[in-house]
Formats: structure tokens, sequence, C-alpha cells
């Protein structure tokens, strides 16, 4: 005898999360339709998937490097340095500005069919660590290129994925419950994610930083997790700096919790708004 | 099997609707940027508290109820069938039973997996062929990818777009579009399925595919509640039927009992083609109508299909030279199916009744309009279209194939009989045989 299930205005918790489960393939077919739309009737299809980074990154080092002349940390390969910190950036801006547009993009979808709606911007986190994942291949390649062998700390890289899987999301669903309401996040999203390019560490060493406003420049979540990564990277080239760590992790913990707390208080009134 | 699937109490679902409140006439530019201020950081302050901005005192908001005090059960394996107006409050309580939206009051208990098929297609991307949106589409209305795998031929089969598997959806024809959409949705095997009006689109050919699935599925023992303007397909799909009016559950009972009521109330005359029956001493007009055999209480009911008077009664306010009466009979898309006229009447004042002796109507069931006028030597009297709407309730007779009925309802009598060549003309004699008369 199947359970009973009970609809009534402000139910549905337990039910919300073995829903989840139960519909855990659509993870999988989001992603997988966003994936496919995006090569579809291009000659070159998945190859663009490869050339997007690269070219991203001969572009930045060179504007980075000979243009305005940043430091490289240590000695470290240019190039290197900066892809290490491209790669989660990248995924970063991407699956922020995709997953804030995802519930406007699908509203047919919500306003017709029910599943549990966080699927949706986490489909569109996962599009994007595809995306990474990609360009991951690539750091490969340039660091065969550059004979760069790195060292036990790139077996911490996975933790620092799991970290930037972390961050994207977070804002992520902040970012796409209030945009079905309030469509002016649609603007304010390239702007934070300009802004962030600049200020994150992605062109330049977060060594450049004064000491004293280290702390403060590490509660944004993007400094940990690049600055992870390239010391998973850079064979400890770069040294961590661990309060800054923590309170990235920190950040990234209240914003992903507190993502997941306003995402589903609102989520009963999108098929309605949207 | 008599367990209660589905058991609707008291749902209620309220939307708040905007309105522009008046400007007043001097506005100073001061107070408009405090306004505007105030209005901003008002509803960036609710929005961070999760609850709806206040508007009170911004704008008016109405509440405007979809549904009100709706509650009903559906035991399994029932068919219901939702009719009413545009409006009336039938796609939100699917939604509601989709989980789609929630309601504002009230609780639904549901037993069982629910599929809905609120639209065709949904979630079908242009871009992708028609073997991914299958899966797509499949994926989205809850079947794994082992289940749409397995049921992946049956499906193609169903939607017989087999050639065209691997083209773009985009460059589908509409007919192939639906027709694929729809057998993905037929083929999900849920508890419950709910299907919103999607047979709308699609030829007859199409629409009776999908019924006859939706009526295996139905006979399989699942539940099925199915909305549709087309009260021919309630009729043969469904066993129950709820009638919603302005978001309020009127009627829910056998299908037959339901659809006549509302079938009669949607002939009776809405508020403006209601003549208000001003019995005025000074004008010359029709009062009223009523049939001779109808039964008690339904006037304008015809339910014999031999003689009955149709008797219209008037007021002459003056001595009427000449009078020219007219008739005509309207089917309910205004098309003329029967006129005449009387001519060189003299009425005195005061009541009359005018009779009209008909050996029958033989036309198809449904709802027809009368219109009567009258004319005398100065001009045009009264033109008065008759309400309420004259309900023809006679046996029909029909074709076993829906789209073989016609516009009349003849009660033939069949026979067969022995021939010879050169024998027309002949009188028909005692038959020899006789065969089954269509019914």
């Amino acid at each position: 005898m199947p359970q009973e299930l009970i609809i009534e205005a402000g139910r549905g918790e337990r039910q919300y999360w073995r829903d989840l489960w139960t519909y855990r393939e659509l993870f999988y077919f989001l992603a997988w339709r966003d994936i496919l739309v995006r090569y579809k009737q291009t000659i070159i299809g998945i190859a663009w998937a490869l050339i997007r980074p690269l070219l991203t990154m001969i572009v930045f080092t060179f504007v980075f490097g000979r243009l305005a002349k940043l430091p490289p940390d240590g000695s470290a390969p240019y190039a290197i340095m900066v892809f290490a910190a491209m790669l989660p950036w990248q995924f970063f801006s991407t699956s922020l500005t995709e997953s804030s547009n995802s519930l406007i993009s699908n509203a047919n979808l919500i306003s017709k069919i029910y599943f549990p709606r966080l699927i949706v911007p986490a489909g569109s986190v996962i599009t994007s660590f595809v995306d990474f994942l990609i360009s991951g291949v690539l750091m490969v390649v340039l660091m065969v290129w550059y004979h760069w062998i790195p060292d036990w700390r790139i077996l911490c890289l996975p933790l620092f994925v799991a970290l930037a899987f972390a961050a994207a999301v977070g804002p992520g669903l902040w970012l796409a419950a209030l945009n079905v309401k309030f469509r002016d996040f649609r603007y304010i999203v390239p702007f934070i994610t300009q802004l962030g390019l600049y200020v994150s560490p992605v062109g330049f060493s977060s060594r450049i930083v004064p000491e004293k406003w280290r702390l403060l420049y590490s509660l944004n979540p993007m400094v940990g997790v690049i600055d992870g990564f390239r010391w998973a990277i850079l064979r400890g080239e770069t040294t961590l700096y661990w309060p800054g760590t923590v309170a990235s992790i920190v950040v990234t913990a209240l914003l992903c919790a507190s993502g997941i707390w306003y995402f589903r208080r609102v989520e009963r009134t999108f098929a309605d708004i949207i | 099997m008599s367990d209660i699937v589905i058991s609707a109490e008291n749902l209620g679902k309220r939307y708040r609707i905007q309105h522009q409140q008046q400007r007043q006439r001097y506005v100073a530019l001061r107070d408009v940027l405090a306004d505007k201020t105030k209005s901003v950081a008002r509803r960036l302050w609710s929005a961070a508290r999760g609850r709806r901005p206040d508007v009170r005192g911004q704008k008016s908001a109405e509440d405007f109820w979809a549904l009100r005090q709706v509650s009903f059960e559906v035991k399994q394996g029932e068919s219901v069938g939702f009719i009413g107006r545009n409006g009336a409050g039938k796609s939100t309580l699917l939604k509601i039973l989709s989980r789609i939206t929630e309601p504002t009051e009230g609780r639904v208990r549901i037993r069982g997996r629910v599929a809905s098929l609120l639209e065709v297609g949904t979630g079908f991307h242009p871009e992708l062929t028609g073997r991914e949106n299958v899966f797509l589409n499949g994926a989205i209305l809850g079947m794994t990818r082992a289940e749409i795998r397995r049921k992946f031929d049956e499906i193609v089969a169903f939607a017989e777009v087999e050639k065209f598997l691997d083209t773009p959806v985009k460059r589908f024809s509409s007919g192939m579009y639906v027709r694929l959409a729809f057998a993905v949705a037929a083929h999900i095997e849920p508890e419950i399925l709910v299907v919103d009006e999607v047979l709308a689109v699609g030829d007859a050919q199409f629409q009776k595919r999908c019924l006859a699935k939706m009526g295996a599925v139905a006979k399989a023992g699942r539940t099925v509640l199915f909305v549709s303007h087309q009260l021919n397909q309630i009729r043969r799909l469904t066993n129950k039927c709820a009638w919603l009016d302005t978001g309020e559950l009127r009627m829910f009972g056998s299908v037959g009992e339901t659809l006549g009521a509302y079938e009669s109330n949607l002939n009776s005359p809405s508020e403006d083609s209601r003549r208000a029956l001003v019995d005025d001493h000074h004008r010359t007009n029709f009062l009223s109508w009523d049939l001779s055999s109808s039964p008690k209480g339904r006037r304008n009911c015809l339910q014999t299909a031999g003689e009955f008077a149709l008797r219209l009664k008037l007021r002459a306010s003056k001595q009427i030279r000449n009078g020219h009466h007219g008739i005509a009979l309207y089917r309910n898309d205004q098309l003329l199916v029967w006129a005449t006229a009387a001519t060189g009447l003299n009425l005195d004042p005061g009541l009359h009744r005018l009779v009209h002796t008909f050996p029958g109507l033989p036309l198809r069931p449904g709802s027809y309009s009368w219109r009567v006028s009258l004319y005398d030597e100065s001009g045009l009297l009264d033109d008065y279209t008759c309400t309420p709407e004259l309900i023809i309730d006679t046996l029909p007779v029909t074709h076993p194939r829906d789209e073989w009925a016609g516009l009349l309802n003849i009660p033939t009598k069949f026979d067969v009989e022995r021939a010879e060549l050169g024998d027309e003309g002949a009188p028909t004699g005692l038959g020899q045989q006789k065969g089954e008369q269509n019914d």
C-alpha cells in the first residue's frame, strides 16, 4: 500500500528529501540536456568545450602576465599559476550565472510538472562542473607541457574541488530563488562575476594583499578555493594562509545552508510567481 | 477495491491581485521620491524575511479565490471528469493535486504516485532529437531510465514517428509533436493519472487513440482525473463527474446527472441576455414560453419525439391589426434550423397565448433557442430571443461511431424485404426478415 501523502499549506518537509532521491535521475537528465543543447548544430561540437578554456587561459596569461606584469608565485610557470586559479573561478562564475537563471529558463517545467525544484539550479552547477572537468584535462596537458610534476599536495585537490562545488551551490541557490521574484538579479549577477574576477586572486597571488586585510579578504569564499587550488597544484610554492582558508570554509558552509533554507522556503510560491 | 485514494478537504487557493491606486491630484516630487524609497526599502525588508511584501497602503490588493471550500473523495479505479467554464478553477485544482502549487487552506490526502499531464510536450526541447526528447520527457514525468528504455519501442509505435526519431523536434509538424508528447505521457504507469485538456489538440484519429489509451489505463484499475470541455469525451471515459463553478464544487456525482445539470445551466440565460420580464402595460411584448408536453419543473425541456405544442404568452398593450408573427428556431451555434411566420393577426389588448403545434421535432438532443417577433402596421413591436433555451432531451438515435452524429434525430424503423428486378414503386409489404435497428 503506497504511503499516504498530505498536501497542505506549509507542509512538506520529510517528503521532499525522499522525493529528491526518487527524482535523482533528473539531475543527470537536466545536465545532459543542457550540455547536448549547447553543441547542437555546431560543426566542431564538443571541441568547443576545450577551446573556450584554452583561449581564456591564453588571453589571461597575456593580460595579467605580460601587460599587467603581476608577479608570479615562486618559480611556477605563470600560465599554470593563472590556470590553477582560472579553473575554479570559471566553474564558480558560470555556475553562478547559469543557476541564477535556471529557474526562469525552466519556467515551463516549473509551472506544469512536479519535481523537487532544488534539482534545477543543482543541475546547472553540474553542467558547469562538467566544463570544469574538461578544463581539468586541459590543465593536465598544460602541466605535461611545462614538465611540471605536482607533489603530494595534489591529493588534497578533491577537497578543494568539493569546496568549490559548495561555494558555487550556496550563492547559486540564493540567486536562483531571488531571481524568480526579483528579476533585478539578472542584471546584478554579471556585475558580481565581473567584479569578482578582478577582486579574487585569479590573475595575481593573494600574497599581494597586505597582512592586516588578509582575513577580511578571505571572507570571499573563492579566495580560499583559489588559494587551495594553487597550493595543491603548485607544489607548495605558495603557502596556505590557514585562517583565511578556514574563514572561506565557514562562509561557504553558511551560504550553502542559508541558500537551501531560503530556497525551500520560497519554493512553494514558484509556480505562482514565475 | 474501494479504498479512497484522493481525499480533498476544504481546499482553497487564493491569489492576490494588484490594482494600481489612483494617484492624488497634486503630487510633489519630494513625496514621490520619499514614497519610492520607502516602498523599495519595505519590499527588500520583507523579501529578506521571506514574506510577501506588505501591500497595505501601496496598491490596493484584492483577494481572488480561485478555489474555495472544495471537498471530495475519489476511490481507487474511478475515473472522474472535471467540467466547468473557463476560469472555474479546474486547472488550479489539478495543479494542487499535482503538487505544483500549494493550497492556501485545506488539505488533500493522496495515496499513490501521481503523474500529471497538464500540457503536452512539457520539457521537450526543440533542439534535441525525437529520441533524446523521449528520454528527457519521460524522466521529467517521473520514469527511470530503465523504464524508458524498456518502453521505448512501444512509445515510438504509438506515436508513429519511427522515421523521424533522429530529427530535432523543432522540425516536427505540430501533429507529430503532439503525438510523440502524448505517447510518452501515456506510457507512464502511475497509480493516479491527471490529465488537463490536452486532448483538445490533435486530429480526430489521434484523439480517439488517446481516449482509448486512457480508457485502458482506467480499466487497468488506475484512477484517472480528466478535465475536458468536450462533454462527449467525459461521457465516454469517466464514471463520475465534478462540476466546478467559479471556484466552488457545485456538484459531484454520476456522469449523467452532473452533465445534465451542467448543460441545462449552460443554457440558462446569462446576465446580459436575460430580459427583464417587465410586465409593462404600455408595451406589447412576449412574456414567457413553455411546452405543452414538458415534464413538471422543466418547462423548457422537450422529451417527446411526437406531437407537442409551443406556447408563447404575449401581452398586447393596444389593438393589433394585421399583425405579423415570426418564429425561428436556432441551434446553439446560431445555425438557423427552421422558421415560419403567421400573418394577418388581429389581437385585442390583453394577454394572449400564441400556440404552435408541432407534429414532432426530430432534432438531435442539445440546446436550441426560439426567436419570436411581432410586427404590426406601425412596425416592429417586439423581437425576443426566448429564455430559457429549448433543451431537447429525447432518446438519441446514434451511430456506433461518433463522427456520424448528424443534425437530426429521426427514430426510423428498419426492415429487410425480398425484392425483384423492376419492382421499384411497389408498396412495401410485410418484411420477411427484420434487420436490427441502429440504436
